[in-house]
């Protein structure tokens, strides 16, 4: 008997063992984004430190010029946030509406084929790298305008804006999607009931009952569309410029990043500081849309 | 007792239903529903009492390949709510419907019951307003909302989301009213309440009403139906089918031998 308690104990030690081993494993992986965010940030922080001992914040907020590189040195992010408000103003402008209206129809009006057929079409679109998109507004879209809008330069924002709204299309219609197929039959046949067409159905009841999802597609979309790289540093012409008229070309703040981490700037130089000064900001415009995205959706939250 | 000069509703007319997929659902019913009586659909789970219900308002044209064979007729006016002729929409102004579990919108109180006349393309405020105030008054919650007609509808309690459900299908107006199981989600309060609502609701409209609950049944309706593996096994007056059931089945399920 003594002996059967005694490894009874040693088996319940053992486990006891196992059990904190693999709930360190799960919370190391659950970690291991809350160090990576961590790092991110300190790093930025750190870096854009050595680069506002050099510039005022002043100056970065409100000079209208961005020229690190030139001898005449100006420091103001305005002309970068511009170029990223704009484009990403004329993606959303143009997304959320065909994405939600998407959405719309491939939850409440198509039939199970079609859904099942455009559905993972879409999804595959998420998969097209970005570059792809960068030549497809250059080359195409681009000139596409320009036979309808005279005078449009070469390199502009209305052209990579679009296209940056045709790469978030698929964000939004899939995700609303996805939360409009949540809201419970029950809900649509209470509608329906009610003498209900199946459009009224989709806007009044559907679209209202799962506006919190909707909302956090839009999130993601705006995330995706300020933080865009490729399409605009391509397609939208480098040049800071503190408009927000779509048809002149301008940087954005990830444009100006990899264009100046491509070039050759020796490690600690003003200039090589400045990208972690604007990457900063691009961090918390996303952080700021995050935030909001969240508490609308908290007001929004609906419990069915 | 049955009196004959009782006026029709409306009745089905060797209804037949078969689901998508081919389940025959409904074997050739017959039945009527007397104006401004309750009639109860009794019978096991499964038995098609909800597949009857439904078919009245064309519930089953929401989803794709089931199909109706024989008549519903309404009257006075002998429309045959099942013919591919008769838009469903118009049958479900006419007929309205609560169903088992609440299911109000994500909507306000308010807008919860003109939701209908909204559908309806009703839009002077002073007329929503007042049909609004009539329903919550008719299905007897609006003491409990008047103060807070703009709240979320959700913040409900579940037998107060049941009488605003209640409340929504009478807003139009219609003509019938179905309850499909209206308080199994619900305590006995609320039961007792939404019961009480009902028979005073027979002074307006014509109700047909499953439920599971023979003891419902038999306190609320006027007739009562016995339905099993799709057929109509009785029907007839409730104080004669609960007291003296003509056939076996009818005996054995509402003693409680079977089902």
């Amino acid at each position: 008997m003594g002996l059967e308690i005694s490894d009874r104990l040693a088996k319940k030690f053992r486990r006891n063992l196992i059990e904190r081993g693999i709930e360190f494993l799960l919370l190391l992986a659950a970690m291991s984004a809350v160090f990576t965010t961590v790092a991110i940030v300190s790093i930025l922080l750190y870096e854009s430190y050595t680069f506002f001992e050099h510039v005022s914040l002043l100056d970065f907020l409100t000079d209208t010029q961005w020229t690190p590189l030139f001898a005449d040195a100006h420091y103001g992010i305005m002309p970068l946030v511009s170029g990223t408000v704009t484009t990403a103003a004329i993606a959303l402008a143009f997304a959320i509406p065909v994405g939600t209206i998407g959405a719309i129809y491939l939850s409440e009006f198509a039939s199970h084929r079609v859904r099942e057929t455009v559905k993972p079409i879409l999804e595959l679109l998420e998969g097209v790298p970005t570059i792809v998109f960068g030549y497809f507004a250059l080359l195409l879209v681009t000139p596409l305008l320009q036979k309808f809008i005279p005078g449009l330069p070469t390199f502009n924002m209305l052209g990579p804006g679009i296209v940056i709204g045709i790469m978030v299309i698929p964000y939004i219609a899939s995700v609303s999607e996805d939360a409009m197929r949540a809201v419970p039959m029950s809900m649509r046949e209470g509608s329906y009931a009610m003498g209900a067409t199946r459009f009224q159905t989709a806007i009044r009841v559907v679209t209202p009952a799962a506006i919190s999802g909707i909302i956090a597609a839009y999130i993601l979309a705006i995330s995706r569309a300020v933080g865009e790289t490729m399409v605009v540093a391509i397609a939208a012409g480098q040049q800071p410029n503190l408009t927000f008229n779509p048809m002149d070309s301008a940087a954005t703040i990830t444009a100006y990043i990899v264009q100046v981490a491509m070039g050759d700037l020796p490690h600690g130089s003003i200039g090589y500081q400045s990208i972690f000064a604007a990457g900063l900001v691009l961090m918390l415009m996303t952080l700021f849309f995050n935030l909001l995205g969240h508490f609308t959706r908290k007001k929004f939250r609906e419990a069915y | 007792m049955v009196t004959v000069t009782t006026p029709l509703k409306a009745e089905s007319r060797d209804l037949n239903f078969i689901y998508n997929g081919g389940i025959h659902a409904l074997k050739g019913i017959n039945m009527p529903l007397y104006e401004k009586k309750i009639t109860a659909l009794i019978g096991p789970s499964g038995c098609g009492k909800s597949t009857f219900l439904r078919c009245f308002n064309r519930m089953h044209d929401l989803y794709p390949g089931n199909k109706y064979q024989g008549q519903i007729v309404m009257h006075p006016d002998n429309t045959n709510v099942l013919d591919a002729g008769v838009d469903p929409i118009e049958v479900r102004m006419r007929i309205s419907m609560v169903f088992q579990k609440p299911n109000p919108f994500p909507k306000s109180i308010y807008e919860n019951v003109a939701y209908g006349l909204r559908v309806r393309g009703e839009r002077n405020k002073r007329i929503i307003d007042d049909k609004v105030e009539e329903a919550l008054k008719g299905a007897a919650i609006w003491d409990e909302v008047k103060d807070r007609l703009h709240d979320l509808a959700f913040n409900l309690s579940g037998g107060q989301q049941q009488r605003l459900c209640i409340a929504r299908a009478l807003a139009t107006d219609p003509e019938i009213m179905l309850f499909d199981e209206p308080t199994s989600a619900l305590d006995p309060i609320a039961t007792a309440n939404i019961e009480e609502l009902m028979t005073e609701l027979r002074d307006k409209l014509t109700i047909l009403v499953v439920t599971h609950n023979m003891q419902q049944a038999a306190r609320i309706s006027d007739y009562t139906a016995y339905m099993y593996l799709g057929e109509m096994v009785e029907y007839g007056d409730t104080d004669r089918i609960f007291t003296n059931p003509t056939r076996k089945e009818t005996e054995d399920y509402i003693t409680g031998k079977f089902g």
